[in-house]
């Protein structure tokens, strides 16, 4: 048995404490919006948030986030989420950034994480903290965009 | 065999083998895959009435699309729906959309009369079939009006989803959507319909609409493959074999079933599965297998052996001609100036976000698939074959896909077939979920092809070209699947010469040859198919020849698109907008190419810098596009910018390569995408046109490879002609 808090929410798992996060996640408590792209760190589809911070959940084991907060995509955005998570969402949606939409969910955590310690991200800024991030359809052009977008969101 | 199905309360079908209503008709079957925002809208209610098999309307007002392509991205969901909320004047915000059931004798594409999404066609085949369906919709709610107000139909009007009469009476969809299909002529052909004026449209080409999906893709509730559970399912991960044409000839499992979670393990064809409670357990017994490979009958040769035997061909004439006007060896000659070139293209991965899966149910003797489907009818016949069941107990219905890029439509549907497999192999008694993990995705072939050109092109004294000679050699995609009668002629797969044996530019003598090479690697269309590498050859030559005639690029290529308008008109478009012909600093190059594929045209202009330790960085991408009348301009807009990233990453540093038979790259590790920080400024620009909609999911990619190529040579004085550039270093001019 693992005690994790997701989303706000204590829950009591019967998972291996090795079991990769992501997978505890999806298979467990079927939270499928945080994605299997590579299951490396390499692509960063499986990103969450532990404690605020960006992580790749694939790489994560349970074990290691019994005493911290998790936060998926799924709590980032509603009502309990954070003001970072709605404004990339409304940023998101206005400039119709996803594609066929499967790194989504991780790109919009890694903004969120960007944007909650860095008020107003240059395009280097931006690059540095994305570049984990990966999207086949390419949509990156419209991440950035969003990103600025969002930043100015959280301004007014 | 025909069958009529009544669709409740709306006109019967005409239905050929398949029990329409069975996988698609009736209230709550087929998923949901767009809902807008409205609360309201969140579930129908009332069973909604389908008009035909494109668009049903609920009473409380929903207008439900029936997307018979796979949106893997490219926004068709979001194309159909605008184009069927424009003809029947619905309220944007009333539309929904539902991915529809694998059944070709309705939703063939009708460019290739079987159930399938490619080609940048979707759009194109479906334009006036979904305006009319949408028409006819419209007339029965109309219609319907009419007879209860007692009004002549012509008086009557719609305008965003209400419809009105200059009495005052006004109504709406789903007030009068179950009399409309009541009265719907139950076996009349449809009357052509009026369509209406592009001057009349509100949604199409016109700014401002969101895409269907952009609500559930940003709230993680968007279901793809990958995503689904079924009660008892069980997730199956293979041990496949690393050489193509291996086999499993033994193995033990004793490690893996100890593995809590893993249930039970099965050979199959293609390899081993391990089916498991959980994905994680699957992976992980999936590593702790043991098998021994057969590799009799596998492919042994590496990369290099396989392009060695590429470049010998094209040193020598090739086996089959696909075009030869004039007397290109002839007149190359006599010429006064020769430019030859040779190019070598990798194998390429399609390395989809969401690597590959399928979901299989076997029950009541028949077999339900569900997955991101993007070739329906070759899926249902593979199905019906692996499963041993009649092709009509075969239900496939389609959910959001992660990408594809190609890789979901397989002449073999290898990945459908191997989830059928493993639900056969245990007597169908749970459901599976086939998945494929990253390394199985990149290892498991279906590459674009290999390829090697060569091309001799001559000038003539006025620096205009005199010849062309132009071979290729390289895996055919075609050849042995169900598509060859239609596309190999004479020896000649147009898949691998397409964009090359129909140059644009006028060249009095033109020959272009192929020599077709036979290898166990899997190889499929990937993202414009031939025009990835035709493209390259032909845009960087092009180039040459302007430079060795003294002669701008641009002015070069409108010199020899005289007859070619449209060619012509995204080229000046792109350099206009790009600023062509500024003079740029010491270290920048600018180039250009322009190219047709699947009849759109796309120019793009690319700005490089060459940074101080030799390296390229992409500054920007200004493109020009002409795919006719625009549906949604901003999908468009994302589908050059995509397609532009796409080519990009692939052009600076992908590719497969084999050694010893086996496939040496497993992870973005090594098959190394690009990345954000890769990712230039793009600016696309559309032109305006009232030919019929064309397709802009591939027609981004073929350009931008040669126009960064064109760009590195104005920097640097050196053409690239091998992809990928790797980690080449350059020196600036
Ligand atoms: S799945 Fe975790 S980084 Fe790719
Ligand atoms: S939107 Fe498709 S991978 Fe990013």
């Amino acid at each position: 048995m693992i005690k994790l808090n997701i989303n706000g929410e204590e829950r009591e798992l019967d998972i291996a404490e090795d079991t990769p996060l992501l997978w505890v996640l999806r298979d467990e408590v079927g939270l499928t919006g945080t994605k299997f792209g590579c299951g490396v760190a390499q692509c960063g589809a499986c990103t969450i948030h532990l404690d605020g911070a960006p992580v790749r959940s694939c790489m994560t084991m349970a074990a290691d986030a019994v005493d911290s907060k998790i936060v998926t995509i799924e709590g980032l955005v509603a009502e309990t989420g954070s003001k970072e998570g709605k404004a990339v969402q409304a940023a998101w949606r206005a400039l119709d950034v996803v594609q066929c939409g499967y790194c989504q969910s991780g790109q919009m955590m890694s903004a969120a994480a960007l944007l909650a310690g860095n008020k107003k991200p240059s395009d280097a800024d931006i690059d540095s903290a994305m570049n984990g991030n990966v999207c086949r359809c390419a949509t990156y052009q419209r991440v950035r965009a969003a990103i600025h977008d969002a930043a100015k969101r959280l301004e007014a | 065999m025909t069958i009529q199905q009544k669709i409740p309360g709306g006109r019967p079908l005409d239905l050929s083998r398949r029990s329409f209503l069975a996988v698609a008709g009736g209230a709550g079957v087929g998923l949901v895959i767009g809902l807008k925002a409205d609360p309201a809208l969140a579930a129908p209610s009332g069973a909604p009435v389908q008009f035909n098999p494109f668009v049903k309307v609920s009473p409380d007002g929903a207008v439900t699309v029936i997307v018979k392509h796979l949106d893997k991205g490219q926004g068709v969901a979001t194309g159909l729906a605008t184009i069927v909320a424009e003809e029947m004047d619905a309220d944007w915000a009333t539309i929904r959309t539902e991915f529809a059931p694998a059944n070709p004798a309705l939703y063939a594409n009708l460019a290739f009369k079987a159930q399938g999404t490619g080609g940048s066609t979707s759009i194109a085949n479906s334009w006036d079939q979904y305006r009319t369906a949408a028409a006819t919709a419209r007339a029965a709610l109309v219609k319907a009006a009419a007879a209860e107000w007692k009004v002549a139909a012509g008086e009557i009007k719609v305008v965003n989803g209400v419809i009105s009469h200059p009495s005052g009476k006004t109504g709406s969809f789903g007030q009068f959507a179950e009399k409309a299909g009541d009265s719907a002529e139950p076996t009349a052909a449809p009357q052509a319909p009026q369509f209406k004026e592009p001057k009349d449209y509100r949604l199409i080409g016109k700014e401002g609409l969101h895409r269907v999906d952009n609500d559930s893709k940003t709230d993680g509730t968007a279901i793809y493959t990958q995503d689904l559970k079924l009660p008892g399912m069980l997730v199956a991960v293979v041990a496949h074999p690393p050489k193509f044409g291996g086999k499993p000839k033994s193995f033990n499992d004793a490690e893996a079933r100890k593995i809590r979670g893993v249930e039970q393990v099965v050979q199959i064809p293609t390899g081993v599965a391990v089916l498991a409670r959980n994905t994680w357990a699957a992976i992980q017994g999936r590593n702790a297998l043991e098998v021994e490979w057969d590799d009799s009958a596998a492919e042994n040769r590496g990369s290099d052996e396989l392009m060695a035997a590429c470049k010998d061909a094209v040193s020598k004439p090739g086996v089959a001609t696909a075009t030869n006007a004039g007397d290109a060896e002839g007149a190359l000659k006599g010429a006064a100036k020769v430019i030859e070139a040779d190019f070598a293209f990798p194998y390429l991965a399609h390395a989809a976000m969401e690597p590959l899966n399928a979901c299989v149910e076997l029950k009541d003797g028949g077999v339900k698939i569900t997955t991101g489907a993007q070739f329906q009818s070759i899926d249902l016949a593979v199905a019906s074959k692996v499963a041993g069941v009649p092709m009509d107990k075969v239900v496939i219905d389609t959910v959001w896909a992660g990408g594809s890029f190609g890789r979901r439509a397989v002449p073999t549907s290898d990945y459908i077939a191997e989830a059928v497999m493993i639900a056969k192999a245990i007597d169908g008694k749970a459901p599976v979920k086939l998945v494929w993990t990253r390394e199985d995705d990149m290892k498991g072939g279906y590459y674009r092809p290999m390829y090697a050109h060569r091309v001799r092109a001559a000038i003539g004294p006025d620096g205009m070209p005199v010849a062309w000679h132009h071979r290729i050699a390289g895996q055919s995609i075609m050849t042995g699947t169900a598509m060859e009668p239609m596309l190999v002629k004479d020896g000649v797969d147009d898949t691998s010469v397409e964009g090359a044996s129909n140059l644009a530019y006028a060249v009095p003598n033109l020959k272009v040859e192929l020599t077709t090479i036979k290898a166990g690697v899997p190889v499929l269309w990937w993202r414009s198919v031939g025009h990835t590498h035709t493209a390259h050859a032909v845009e960087t030559v092009i180039d040459e020849l302007a430079y060795a005639a003294g002669k701008d690029p641009v002015e070069y290529r409108l010199a020899l698109l005289k007859d070619k308008p449209r060619h012509a008109g995204v080229l000046k478009l792109a350099a206009e907008k790009a600023g062509w012909g500024e003079k740029l600093a010491k270290g920048k190059g600018r180039g250009v190419a322009v190219h047709e594929s699947f009849n759109s045209y796309v120019a793009q202009v690319v700005d490089v810098t060459i940074k101080p330790d030799g390296a390229v960085k992409v500054d920007r991408v200004v493109a020009a596009v002409d795919c006719g009348i625009v549906v949604n301009p901003d999908v468009v807009r994302a589908q050059i910018e995509g397609g532009v990233g796409f080519g990009l990453g692939a052009a600076l540093r992908n590719a497969i390569t084999l050694k010893g038979g086996e496939v040496e790259q497993g992870n973005f590790d090594k098959y190394k995408p690009l990345r954000i920080s890769d990712m230039p400024h793009v600016e696309v620009h559309i032109v305006k046109s009232e030919e019929k909609p064309t397709g802009v999911g591939e027609p981004g990619v073929p350009p931008i490879a040669p126009a960064l190529a064109n760009a590195i040579f104005a920097a640097t004085g050196k053409r690239v002609r091998d992809l990928p550039l790797g980690d080449q270093k350059f020196t600036s001019v």
